[in-house]
């Protein structure tokens, strides 16, 4: 059987969205299904009209121009982008917080169809407790 | 295998990840390997450091066989044969 990885996705900001679309993609590719459960900053990045203007970073926010203009050097692809690659590559759901949701705005279709369902806390503690690999970002 | 074996053989595919950073090259044997029959070779073309790493990892999950990796200026050769 394949093997699990839950992650809780609570954040919003760039940084921590491509450091986590680096390890989905680094895990889809060893054929391990992810489920991703997004919180309150984690879902608000997927809202449509987030995406393009979310410039947050989390950390040395004065570092921000140097990091972006190395991505962008590297060719690297967005952490949306890379989203979608490791989904082409394996299983990986996406399912945000009903909370989160009402909090944002309330209607599923505000988000990037990406996301695959809405759930609850319940349902995630579900995948995680069958999950081989947890982690909280 | 030998560098020399390495440099006589014949991928039946080849992939060029080159410029794409981690896990690129990685997702990109990943799909490249599917095109690959069973007992083929795939050479992917990194020049990502980590990758040296992820794709022998990989294979050995995967139960290929990696054949070893030939260091070219600015890139890396990998080397993995579809066992199966």
């Amino acid at each position: 059987m394949a093997k699990k990885m839950a992650v809780v996705l609570f954040s919003g900001s760039l940084d921590k969205l491509t450091g986590l679309s680096v390890l989905i993609g680094g895990a889809a590719a060893q054929d391990i299904e992810v489920d991703i459960f997004l919180q309150l900053w984690g879902t608000y990045a997927f809202r449509k009209d987030v995406v393009e203007k979310n410039t947050n970073f989390s950390e040395f926010s004065d570092l921000k121009p140097q990091v972006h203009e190395a991505l962008v050097e590297l060719k690297a692809p967005s952490w949306l982008d890379l989203l979608k690659q490791a989904r082409d590559a394996a299983p990986v759901r996406i399912h945000m917080c009903s909370l989160a949701l009402q909090i944002w705005g309330g209607k599923k279709e505000d988000f990037l169809d990406i996301v695959d369902d809405v759930i609850g806390a319940g349902e995630f503690i579900d995948m995680a407790e069958k999950a081989d690999v947890t982690f909280f970002v | 295998m030998t560098e020399e074996e390495l440099r006589n053989l014949k991928a039946d595919k080849v992939v060029d990840a080159r410029g794409t950073s981690c896990p690129g090259p990685l997702l990109a044997a990943k799909k490249a390997i599917a095109a690959v029959p069973v007992g083929g070779v795939l050479e992917v073309l990194s020049s990502d450091a980590g990758t040296n790493r992820d794709i022998p990892l990989w294979a050995k999950k995967m139960k290929y066989e990696h054949l070893g990796i030939l260091d070219e200026p600015g890139y890396w050769r990998v080397f993995v044969k579809k066992t199966k």
